[in-house]
């Protein structure tokens, strides 16, 4: 059996396949929209720092600073 | 080869099969009155939050549609109204609308918690869980009450639109939740009092079929009895004020009059005149609810000008 890159059946679904791409598409962009938002929320940019995994002991503030 | 040519010859579910299983017009109530639940809340949302929010609610009800639609297929086959429904009618199989309802579930609930809050999330979990296993699984076969019981699946909706604006629960979201709730069964039986139900084929208990007509018109009577309090009750709280006062003395006297006319009816006079009292008072339900909710909304817009409340 030969495996036809296109099956008729490939053409019945687009519709259906179509829509599924776009609801994946719009998806991801209500999570980036979301990403945004949030981030943009927390005011100081550098706060977003506090949420990487790595320690970065630059953006703890130094004893006796404050 | 030969199971692509069985493929060949079955009807392929378009998409918009697939959103017939989320039952889009219970979904646009849903919207509404969480919207309101969420704009009535003391707390500004961020625009987008609010959005999304409102979105996870919605594709959360549309999911535990699709849940009830996926348990139900053999009474719905079996009833005129609901014979056309994607899964009774096979246009989608019974096990796909199982796994959009089980995976759209999941997507609104977790979203909802990473966008809002858990208690949000929680109740909307909860709804869904009530909708598809308390009402859809439990009650609606075994009793003539299921419509009571199970519309609390429908009076979530503003509750957790008011925790996504606020975190919590409060009297005000609390009697938003026991206005829907009051306001489901004589909006219901209203309906169940005109409309020619084949029901009882499907083996569904419905009030009207069970206790009788006149039983059911006095039980319209007594829950728009206990819906009246809740509704003036909310003018009371926070969210409420002169206009929503006004428009909810108003609409309960018609809904109560209404109620009243019905139930001094018998058979005959319903006959008589094509049960025009029952689909009149129907009509005045649904503007009932959207009178309370907009006035809600128009009290909490006046808040902004400094106008509204008490």
């Amino acid at each position: 059996m030969v495996i036809k890159v296109e099956h008729e059946m490939h053409q019945r679904r687009r519709g259906r396949n179509m829509g599924v791409g776009l609801l994946l598409i719009g998806f991801i962009g209500i999570i980036f929209g979301l990403t945004v938002v949030k981030v943009l929320q927390l005011g100081d940019a550098a706060q977003f720092e506090k949420f990487d995994h790595v320690a970065r002991p630059q953006i703890v503030p130094e004893e006796g600073s404050n | 080869m030969s199971d692509i040519s069985i493929q060949d010859t079955q009807y392929e579910a378009k998409m918009g099969d697939y959103f017939a299983l989320l039952k889009p017009r219970v979904m646009s109530l849903v919207v509404f009155t969480a919207l309101v639940g969420l704009l009535v809340a003391p707390v500004p949302v961020h625009p987008y939050i609010g959005f999304v929010g409102i979105l996870c609610i919605a594709v959360g009800a549309g999911a535990s549609g699709a849940l009830n639609m996926w348990w139900d297929a053999d009474i719905d086959a079996r009833m005129k109204r609901t014979a056309g429904r994607p899964v009774p009618s096979g246009r989608v199989a019974a096990g796909e609308a199982l796994g959009i309802g089980l995976g759209l579930s999941g997507f609104a609930i977790v979203l909802l918690a990473l966008a809002t809050n858990f208690l949000a999330a929680f109740l909307l979990a909860f709804t869904i869980f009530f909708y598809a296993v308390v009402y859809s699984m439990w009650l609606k076969r075994a009793t003539p009450q299921n419509i009571v019981i199970g519309g609390a699946a429908g009076a979530f909706p503003p509750m957790i639109g008011w925790a996504v604006a606020t975190g919590g629960v409060s009297i005000e979201s609390v009697l938003m939740f026991a206005l829907i709730f009051m306001w489901t069964p004589p909006h219901f039986w209203a309906l169940a009092l005109f409309v020619k139900s084949d029901y009882g084929n499907a083996g569904v208990p419905m009030l009207t079929e069970t206790h009788g007509r006149d039983a059911t018109r006095k039980h319209v009577i007594i829950y728009t009895l206990l819906l009246v309090p809740v509704a003036l009750g909310l003018g009371l709280t926070s969210i409420g004020g002169p206009v929503y006062m006004a428009v909810a003395v108003v609409m309960n006297a018609w809904f109560l009059k209404g109620a009243y006319d019905i139930y001094r009816r018998d058979d005959a006079a319903c006959e008589a005149d094509k049960h025009a009292v029952e689909i009149a008072v129907f009509k005045v339900s649904l503007y009932y609810l959207f009178a309370h909710f907009g006035a809600l909304l128009i009290e909490a817009a006046l808040r902004q000008y400094g106008l509204g409340g008490w």
